[in-house]
C-alpha cells in the first residue's frame, strides 16, 4: 500500500521546464510582495506565507483539468494562483477590496472562486477535508469523472476531520486526491511532538487508501506522483494520498518569532529550495540559459507588480453592502 | 380529513421531495437499512436506492461536512442527525462552514443543505439526551432555524426547508414523533419565516414553538375554563428568521406576551423574543414580558424531576396570570 518517497522520474523538456519554474516563480513573487504589503499595513489580518512549499502546489494542480476542484487551507495563496485565479484577483481580495475574489468578505485566508472551482480557503485546520470528500462524492453520484483535491497541513493528521473523512472516503471510494503538506510543524509545534506515528501516508493507508511519501521541494518528483495519482482516481480506482515532505522558509504567520527552529535547520532545507532545485536541474542539462531564467522571472515580478497596481487602483465594498449574502433573500426580505 | 402521525408527514416530505428533485438526498446514521432510528425514512431505501438514502458510520462532523461539499457542488443534501445532541459533534462544519459559505464567497457559494433529527427531552433519556439547543443554531446568522409542532406543519416546512437555498436546522421534539394530527392530501408548503396563530385570544398572547406549543395549549384551555382568560398561542414554527409581524400583530391586540420555550432561560431564543418585544412593542406592553423555561439544570433521569424540570401547563398557567395580574 505504502511506498517510498519517489526518486524524480520525469523527463521533461525546455518548455515544460520553463513552464513549471515560472508557475513556482509566480507564486514565490507574489508572496514576497505580500511580506512586503503587510509591512506596510496594506495587508492586514492573518497572512501565512507558502514559501518553500511551491512545488507541491505547482506540481498537483498542474495535473488537474479546469473542472477538477481544489481547496485549501489559510496557507492557500499559491494554489489560488495556480488554479487560474488571477494575481489581481488575489492581491486586491488581501487588500480588502471589492475586486478581489471574495469581493473583500475573505481575505488572505478565505480566497473563493467557483468560476475556478477553488472552494476556498478554509482558516479551520482540518476542517476543509469534509468538504473536499462531499465534493467528490457529489462528482461521484452524478457520474461526473472530475477530481476533487484537498490540501492540508501535517497539523490536520491529528484532528477527528482527518480520520472522518479518510474513512469515508476510502469507505465510498470517492474521487478525491488528499494532498498532505507535511512541513514537519504544526504552528509551532514539531511533527514528533504532535504525532505519534509521524510517517503520515501510513495513517491514509491504514484506512485503505493507496498512499505514498514525496519528496515535496521537487517539482518533478510532485508532478510525477499527482500524475499517477489523478490518471487512476480519473479511473475510478477511489481516493488517493500523497504526503509531500516539504518545509516553509518563512515564519508560521507574521507574527511568529519562530522560537521552536533552529536557523540552521531553515538554512539547511533552503539548500533544497524546489526553484533553486529545478533551476540547477534544467541548467545542468542546458534546457535553461541565464538570460530565460531571468526572463521568466521578470515576467513573474511584473506580473505581481501589476496585480499591486490593481490592488491600488481598487475599491471597497459600498457600505450598504454589509448585510448582502448572508442568505440568499435580499436583507429586506428577512 | 386523514391524520397521520408526525414522523409519518415527515417520510412524506421526504419522499415527495426526493421523487420531484434528484438531486435531494438523505444521508445519516440508520437512515437506510434500518429505516431511521425514529422511523422517519421508513422505505426511503426501497424507493430510492441506496444511491439516494445512504447510511453513514457514526460520524456527525464527518457526515455533516461532507453534506456542506455535496451541497456546494450543486446537490441538495438533508442530513439526519440521529439526535441535535450529537449534533454538537458537527457543530463547526456547521457554524463555519454552512453558514459562512455564501457570505464568505461574497454570493459565489450558495450551501442548500438541511441538517434535520430529533432534539429535546425525550422522556427518562438524562442530561446528554435531553437537550433544547436551537440556540446554538438560531445565534448564528447565515443558518435558518424550523421546529414544526404538528405533523401538518413538520410535512409543509421540511418540503419548504429543503427547497430553501440557504442551510436549515430542522429540529424535531422527540415526543412528537407518534402525535397524530390532521395532515392534506394534496400538496401545500409552510412557508418559511412564517409563525402562526394555533388559537385565538383577546387577553395575552404566549409565544411558544414545537413540543410546547401543545403544552401552552392545554394551558389555554385550562386558563379559560378556570380564570375566563382567553390566550392567544402564537407558533413560532421557524425561530430564524422570526416573524416579527406575527408577534407584532398578537401584543398590539392583547398587550401582553409570555415566552414558553423547552430550551433552558439563559442565553436562549426565548429570551430574544423577549428582548424584541420589550424594546419593539413597548409602548404596546401592559405587563412585563413573562418567561416560562425548562429548569436551568442539566436533565435529571429521576421520574420525579424530569417533570419538574420542563415547563408544565400549571408554570405556563401562573405566567399567564401574573402577565395578567391575576
Amino acid at each position: 500500500m505504502t511506498e517510498k518517497p519517489q526518486a524524480r522520474v520525469e523527463n521533461i523538456d525546455r518548455d515544460r521546464g520553463h513552464y513549471l519554474l515560472h508557475q513556482m516563480l509566480r507564486i514565490r513573487r507574489l508572496e514576497e510582495r505580500c511580506a512586503d504589503l503587510y509591512a506596510q499595513t496594506k495587508i492586514r489580518g492573518f497572512l501565512h506565507l507558502y514559501i518553500g512549499e511551491e512545488a507541491v502546489a505547482v506540481g498537483v494542480i498542474d495535473a488537474l483539468r479546469d473542472d477538477d476542484a481544489v481547496l485549501g487551507t489559510y496557507r492557500e495563496h499559491g494554489h489560488a494562483l495556480m488554479k487560474g485565479m488571477s494575481a489581481e484577483s488575489i492581491m486586491a481580495e488581501m487588500y480588502g477590496n471589492v475586486e478581489g475574489c471574495s469581493m473583500g468578505r475573505g481575505g488572505s485566508m478565505h480566497l473563493f472562486s467557483k468560476e475556478h472551482r477553488f472552494f476556498g480557503g478554509h482558516a479551520i485546520v482540518g476542517a476543509g477535508l469534509p468538504p473536499t470528500v462531499g465534493l467528490a462524492l457529489a462528482d461521484k453520484m452524478l457520474g461526473r469523472d472530475r477530481v476533487t483535491v484537498g490540501f492540508f497541513g501535517d497539523g490536520s493528521v491529528a484532528e477527528g476531520e482527518f480520520h472522518e473523512s479518510m474513512n469515508l472516503a476510502a469507505l465510498w471510494q470517492v474521487p478525491a486526491l488528499f494532498c498532505c503538506e507535511n512541513n514537519l510543524y504544526a504552528m509551532g509545534t514539531a511533527l514528533d511532538r504532535h504525532q505519534s506515528q509521524p510517517d503520515l501516508h501510513l495513517k491514509a493507508a491504514s484506512y485503505g487508501i493507496p498512499s505514498i511519501q514525496v519528496d515535496g521541494m521537487d517539482v518533478l518528483a510532485v508532478s510525477h506522483a499527482a500524475r499517477r495519482a489523478v490518471a487512476a482516481i480519473r479511473d475510478g480506482s477511489g481516493p488517493q494520498f500523497i504526503e509531500f515532505l516539504t518545509y516553509r522558509f518563512r515564519a508560521h504567520s507574521m507574527f511568529d518569532p519562530e522560537l521552536y527552529r533552529d536557523k540552521a535547520e531553515v538554512e539547511k532545507w533552503k539548500e533544497r529550495d524546489p526553484i533553486k532545485n529545478l533551476t540547477t536541474y534544467l541548467r545542468e542539462r542546458d534546457l535553461l540559459t541565464e538570460q530565460e531564467y531571468d526572463e521568466l522571472d521578470q515576467s513573474a515580478r511584473q506580473e505581481v507588480e501589476r496585480a499591486v497596481e490593481f490592488a491600488e487602483k481598487g475599491s471597497l465594498e459600498p457600505v450598504e453592502d454589509l448585510l448582502r449574502f448572508v442568505y440568499s433573500e435580499p436583507e429586506e426580505d428577512r | 380529513m386523514r391524520e397521520i402521525a408526525f414522523r409519518d408527514a415527515l417520510n412524506e416530505a421526504l419522499a415527495e421531495e426526493m421523487e420531484r428533485d434528484p438531486d435531494v438526498f438523505l444521508m445519516g446514521e440508520e437512515v437506510a437499512e434500518y429505516n431511521g432510528a425514529y422511523k422517519v425514512s421508513k422505505g426511503l431505501l426501497d424507493q430510492f436506492g441506496p444511491r439516494r438514502v445512504i447510511d453513514t458510520p457514526i460520524v456527525e462532523l464527518g457526515f455533516a461536512g461532507l453534506g456542506v461539499g455535496a451541497a456546494l457542488a450543486g446537490l441538495k443534501p438533508v442530513i439526519e442527525m440521529m439526535t441535535f445532541n450529537f449534533a454538537i459533534l458537527a457543530l463547526d462544519q456547521v457554524v463555519n462552514h454552512a453558514a459562512k459559505a455564501r457570505y464568505m464567497s461574497n454570493g459565489q457559494l450558495s450551501c442548500p443543505i438541511v441538517i434535520r433529527g430529533a432534539g429535546g427531552a425525550g422522556g427518562s433519556l438524562a442530561a446528554q439526551h435531553s437537550q433544547s439547543l436551537e440556540a446554538h443554531y438560531a445565534h448564528v446568522p447565515g443558518l435558518k432555524v424550523m421546529m414544526p409542532a404538528t405533523p401538518k406543519d413538520a410535512k409543509g416546512m421540511l418540503k419548504t426547508a429543503i427547497r430553501d437555498p440557504d442551510p436549515v436546522i430542522f429540529i424535531e421534539s422527540e415526543v412528537l414523533y407518534g402525535y397524530k394530527g390532521e395532515v392534506p392530501e394534496e400538496e401545500y408548503l409552510i412557508p418559511m419565516g412564517k409563525g402562526e396563530i394555533k388559537r385565538e385570544g383577546g387577553d395575552c398572547t404566549v409565544i411558544t414553538w414545537s413540543r410546547m406549543v401543545h403544552t401552552v395549549m392545554d394551558a389555554a384551555e385550562e386558563l379559560k375554563n378556570s380564570d375566563g382568560v382567553d390566550v392567544e398561542v402564537l407558533d413560532l414554527r421557524t425561530l430564524r428568521p422570526l416573524d416579527k409581524d406575527l408577534i407584532r400583530e398578537s401584543v398590539k391586540k392583547t398587550n401582553r406576551v409570555v415566552v414558553v420555550e423547552e430550551a433552558w432561560p439563559w442565553a436562549s431564543v426565548g429570551a430574544s423574543v423577549a428582548d424584541f418585544v420589550a424594546r419593539d412593542l413597548f409602548d404596546w406592553l401592559d405587563a412585563p414580558v413573562g418567561r416560562v423555561n425548562q429548569r436551568d439544570v442539566p436533565m435529571p433521569y429521576a421520574f420525579n424531576l424530569e417533570p419538574l424540570s420542563l415547563p408544565s401547563v400549571e408554570r405556563v398557567a401562573e405566567a399567564v396570570k401574573k402577565a395578567c395580574y391575576l
